[in-house]
């Protein structure tokens, strides 16, 4: 808390201290948002180192690989031409400076040559990193829709059968790791009834450029994979929200809501949920990069035009340009998803916006 | 557990048998160990239960589907299979095999089979069961038989032996790590602690799967099976050790404000001592109630990893190699049963989460 | 001797026979047996005993919020009793609309912990208007009005900003101070009390307990105030319920009770509370033994395994009758065999 009102005060020294105290509750959310920011950014500069050693881990260097590569295509290159491509990647100097032209490029938007595909990574990738995200949010949004009222329900009737179904679900959706999932889905759907699950485009949009029409037909798409995604963190989600709910149920205020005369409904809804919710919203932060994680996998087994089979192809052609700048694209947006979802929490937890911390 | 029992060792075996008691109670954790326990006897005697060679390939059994063991016939207890007869396909003009009825094979237990070791020690030929009469083409095929006519139930108890020990020794060198990790950021705090923390944030940001398929892609072609194996642990490894870092130091930072601590170091024990002695056997059970919550995720990270072709490489048997041939639906359709390889990859996580959280609430019935 | 008649007004709110159960894992556990008390205009009654006694359950059975697993078995609730208004709350949809508007309408509640009692989730204006919107909603702008002045008449400085602060940026005292508020927010006549000033340090504690005072006597409310606290006791009430076990075991005005003390129980408690008047260095009394555990109550009397004076083969086997309700007397066959 750090700081209280106290009775004994006189009126001058109060508004002083007042006004301290506003200064006090600005600095404090600036400070949390600065470590928020500061925090994003050092994760982000730790994903491109990593995804550096990713890019240079293959044995010999990009160069050779870009030559076996035209060899294999029957073209080839002459020493001289090899020397100026070493030259301009810079491959003769040490490897932090490697890094750091590796780096500059990417910051300007140069993510170099597939080289599998000989064009552009950003041509490469187009639009399959968007619906990646579009995937993955999906999951999140259905996660919060799905655990937060299955773990309101089984919370306020604690050891009702509803409870235990619950329970019960949640445990097999913590079971089946997701791409069991949608293999049994895909089995079942194409066996029992004659569909196939999967894509995210109807055959006669997945060429076809970007139209209202197609955008629909993403839209009935995307929630089975993203329902496939969204059950293992439901699950857990469930348990947080049943937990911290249980406990916030057995305080104080809530008596105190109830003895002010509320109706019941709204005595759980608006105090001890909206206490849970914390806790719930913060631990949710984490399920997005599992999320992500989860697509790539998922979108390989149900055929999604992710970003996922494309940077399997990509580990296993070792075309590393493509694999790394996959890898780094999607560390950083889920970093900034993450960071949305703190900011979020900030803006709807009072104790944190006033005092910087929980 | 030898020696003699001073003090600390009957004070800290009160606290884990009394953790016992409270886990006993918990009953569907309790069935869950047992299970565990039942898993992990299958990885010992897996090829001993195996009943063909997991890696024998014959292209003409391909795809069978599972073979029932039938304990009775006219002549009363007699276990027996059908046998197979070859058969041409009337649409592809193939030759196939099917189950012929009429051509019964006994079943014995502790038959002999291929050739293996025992505990990696004894060589042996003796299965739990099989054939009276080993025959060239036929067998017990309880799961069905996968394209290159490989007996999918010898190969499910092999990889048992594979996923389950790959799951472990992650687990190990995670603990490792985490005590490690954990106990310095919970022991000293301050700067050191800030900087362990940040870490661990960071890595829990970072979207896992792309990264260790980025990290095995990398693995050299030419690497045995042993090679990749321990690479792959080290990978998952890395990645999985944050949460365990994180209940120690939780742990650590709660006992270093428990009266028995404080009285150690006012006596002027060394702090060394102190973790060895007083701090590590307190939170035992808690660390057991988080490997094993930690362990599915690691099995998991395996099963997917080589689900994708990344992870172990064949001729190993894992359960993420045994799904990777059922990763397409046409085939899925002609043999669902290869879709049976999911069973024990449910059942353990399944297992070790009841167990997990059975242990948990035991070591801390308040937490 | 008038102290000893015992208020002879009609009470607001009269409590017969009430009986409270717990369901637990470990069987059934009785609460509350048989417990009568009458609250009257004006008066406070101070209900005194251990932790566990029973005293918050009352508290909580009289305006229905027990715990999912506590149900009432036995005994009446009626407010308003012999008046055309008279009604019976045992007798309510325990989720009812009847019920809501005695809760904080008729009967306003007062929690010891104020940190707890309050949620830190809302400011302290919402949770106010929230109070005083239920019952009866005189629009947005008078019921910020009317908080403001409820925080200005519990003693808050400056209420007009204090009003968009949240309960975590406010003291301890301050914080019981709106807890006060919110208890009187839809102007009920009746006003329980529970333990409201446990949390708090002793300069703290006096002010908020004068404020209670002042309040009761402006407004002619019946107070019931729950304690531990002999000196709490003393300094508020008019009457003096002691419970022990569930049960009320004596009942009297405050300076007969202090005076002469009839239950073992009540002479034990008043025994207990350090006094000026003692020797230097003597010795506070402590009771023997501890109160038992729910669901293994004595058999007999539920004093007796503590109890001094017990009489061996009657106070062990036999349970003496209640105090009878409206009437001095204490529930022990000691006081009961000096009568006869």
């Amino acid at each position: 808390m750090g700081y209280s009102f106290r009775a004994e005060h006189s009126a001058p020294a109060e508004r002083a201290r007042h006004w301290g105290n506003e200064l006090e509750e600005t600095y404090r959310m600036l400070m949390y948002i600065g470590r928020r920011l500061s925090l994003a950014l050092i994760t982000c500069v730790a994903i491109s180192v990593l995804t550096f050693v990713i890019i240079r881990l293959p044995p010999g260097d990009f160069v050779d690989a870009y030559i076996a590569n035209l060899a294999s295509t029957g073209s080839s290159v002459t020493a001289e031409q090899a020397q100026a491509m070493r030259q301009e990647y810079g491959l003769d100097r040490p490897v932090y400076i490697q890094y750091l032209l590796w780096i500059t490029r990417i910051v300007q938007g140069d993510f170099g040559v597939s080289m599998m595909w000989r064009r552009p990574v950003t041509e490469v990738i187009g639009d399959r990193l968007w619906l990646t995200m579009v995937v993955s949010f999906a999951a999140l949004f259905l996660t919060w829709t799905i655990a937060l009222p299955i773990g309101i329900y089984s919370a306020v009737r604690q050891y009702s059968v509803g409870d235990y179904v619950a329970t019960t679900l949640g445990f097999i959706g913590l079971a089946v790791p997701n791409f069991l999932l949608a293999l049994i889905l895909m089995y079942f759907g194409f066996r029992y009834l004659g569909l196939s699950v999967g894509g995210l485009f109807s055959a006669e949009y997945a060429q076809a450029a970007w139209s209202l029409a197609k955008v629909w037909d993403l839209t009935k798409h995307v929630p089975l994979p993203a329902a496939v995604l969204a059950l293992a963190g439901s699950a857990h989600q469930i348990r947080i929200m049943r937990a911290n709910l249980l406990d916030e149920l057995r305080k104080p205020y809530v008596i105190t809501a109830r003895a002010k005369g509320i109706p019941e409904r709204r005595v759980i809804l608006k105090y001890p949920v909206r206490a849970a919710l914390n806790p719930f919203a913060s631990s949710i932060a984490y399920v997005f990069p599992y999320l992500v994680s989860g697509s790539i996998i998922v979108s390989l087994v149900l055929g999604l035009p992710t970003v996922g089979p494309l940077l399997l192809q990509a580990l296993v052609a070792q075309d590393m340009f493509l694999a790394g700048t996959i890898v780094l694209l999607l560390g950083i947006m889920t970093v900034v998803g993450t960071l949305i979802s703190d900011l979020l929490l900030m803006w709807i937890e009072p104790r944190l916006r006033l005092t910087g911390r929980s | 557990m030898s020696g003699s029992l001073t003090d600390d060792s009957l004070a800290s075996a009160g606290q884990l048998r009394l953790t016992w008691l409270r886990f006993k109670r918990h009953k569907l954790a309790f069935v869950s160990l047992f299970i565990v326990i039942l898993f992990y006897l299958v990885a010992i005697f897996a090829d001993f239960l195996a009943i063909n060679d997991p890696h024998a390939v014959d292209a003409r059994r391909g795809y069978l589907p599972p073979q029932a063991v039938h304990f009775f016939d006219s002549d009363g207890f007699n276990p027996h299979v059908s046998g197979m007869k070859g058969q041409r396909d009337m649409k592809t003009f193939k030759q196939v095999y099917v189950p012929d009825p009429n051509k019964k094979l006994s079943v014995t237990l502790f038959a002999r089979g291929y050739e293996y070791e025992l505990f990696g020690l004894i060589s042996t030929d003796r299965h739990l069961i099989g054939l009276a009469k080993p025959e060239l083409l036929d067998g017990i095929y309880l799961l069905g038989t996968d394209a290159l006519g490989r007996d999918l139930f010898s190969r499910v108890m092999v990889a048992t032996r594979i996923s389950l020990s790959i799951g472990l020794a992650s687990v190990s060198l995670s603990l490792v790590l985490g005590i490690l990790l954990g106990g310095i950021s919970g022991l000293y705090g301050g700067l050191v602690d800030l900087f362990i923390q940040r870490v661990i944030e960071i890595i829990r940001s970072i979207p896992t799967i792309p990264l260790w398929m980025g990290l095995a892609a990398a693995l050299p072609n030419t690497w045995s099976v042993i090679q990749v194996y321990f690479a792959i642990t080290l990978i998952i490894s890395l990645i999985g050790w944050t949460e365990l870092a994180r209940v120690v130091r939780g742990r650590f930072l709660a006992l270093r404000e428990e009266d028995f601590v404080i009285a150690a170091e006012l006596v002027g024990a060394s702090q060394f001592r102190i973790m060895l002695r007083h701090m590590l056997p307190s939170f035992t059970s808690h660390v057991i109630a988080a490997v094993s919550l930690a362990l599915p995720a690691m099995i998991i990270s395996e099963t997917s990893l080589s689900f994708l072709g990344l992870g172990l490489r064949p001729p190993a048997i894992s359960w993420g190699i045994l799904l990777q041939d059922a990763q397409n639906v046409q085939v899925l359709a002609g043999a669902p049963w290869l879709l049976l390889a999911a069973v024990p990859v449910i059942v353990v996580i399944l297992a070790f989460n009841f167990l997990g959280d059975g242990l948990r609430d035991a070591a801390d019935p308040y937490g | 001797m008038a102290d000893t008649m015992v208020e002879t007004t009609r009470p607001i709110v009269s409590v017969r026979d009430l009986a409270v159960e717990f369901r637990q894992h470990t069987g059934i556990v009785r609460a509350l047996e048989a417990v009568s008390l009458d609250l009257h205009p004006g008066r406070v009654l101070g209900v005194v005993g251990e932790s566990g006694c029973g005293k918050s359950v009352t508290a909580r059975a009289m305006l229905r919020i027990l715990d999912r697993n506590g149900s009432i078995t036995a005994g009446r609730v009626t407010l308003d009793p012999g008046t055309a208004a008279e009604q019976d709350l045992t007798a309510l949809e325990p989720e009812g609309a009847q019920i809501r508007s005695v809760r904080g309408g008729r009967i306003g509640l007062i929690f010891q912990e104020p940190m707890a009692a309050l949620s830190m989730q809302y400011t302290v204006g919402n949770q106010l208007m929230e109070a005083i919107r239920v019952h009866r909603d005189p629009g947005k702008a008078k019921a910020r009005e009317r908080a403001i002045s409820l925080l200005n008449e519990v003693g808050i400085p400056r209420p007009e900003t204090r009003i968009d602060a949240y309960p975590f940026q406010l003291s301890g005292g301050l914080r019981q101070r709106v807890g006060i508020a919110l208890a009187l927010a839809a102007e009920p006549d009746v006003l329980i009390a529970d333990e409201p000033t446990t949390a708090l340090d002793v300069t703290t504690q006096a002010q908020i307990l004068a404020l209670l005072r002042r309040l009761q006597r402006d407004k002619q409310i019946a107070l019931m105030l729950i304690t531990h606290d002999m000196g709490v006791i003393a300094q508020m009430a008019d009457d003096v319920a002691v419970m022990y076990l569930g049960r009320i075991v004596e009942f009297a005005p405050v300076r007969e009770l202090f005076k002469h003390p009839q239950h073992p129980y009540t002479r034990a408690l008043l025994r207990s509370v350090p006094n000026l008047d003692a020797t230097p260095r003597q010795r506070l009394a402590t009771i023997g033994g501890a109160v038992p555990q729910p669901g293994s109550r004595p058999v007999g009397c539920p004093f007796h395994p503590r109890c001094p004076e017990a009489i061996p083969g009657r106070c062990d086997t036999m349970v003496p009758a209640p105090v009878p309700p409206g009437a001095a007397g204490a529930s022990c066959f000691l006081v009961e065999d000096a009568a006869a």
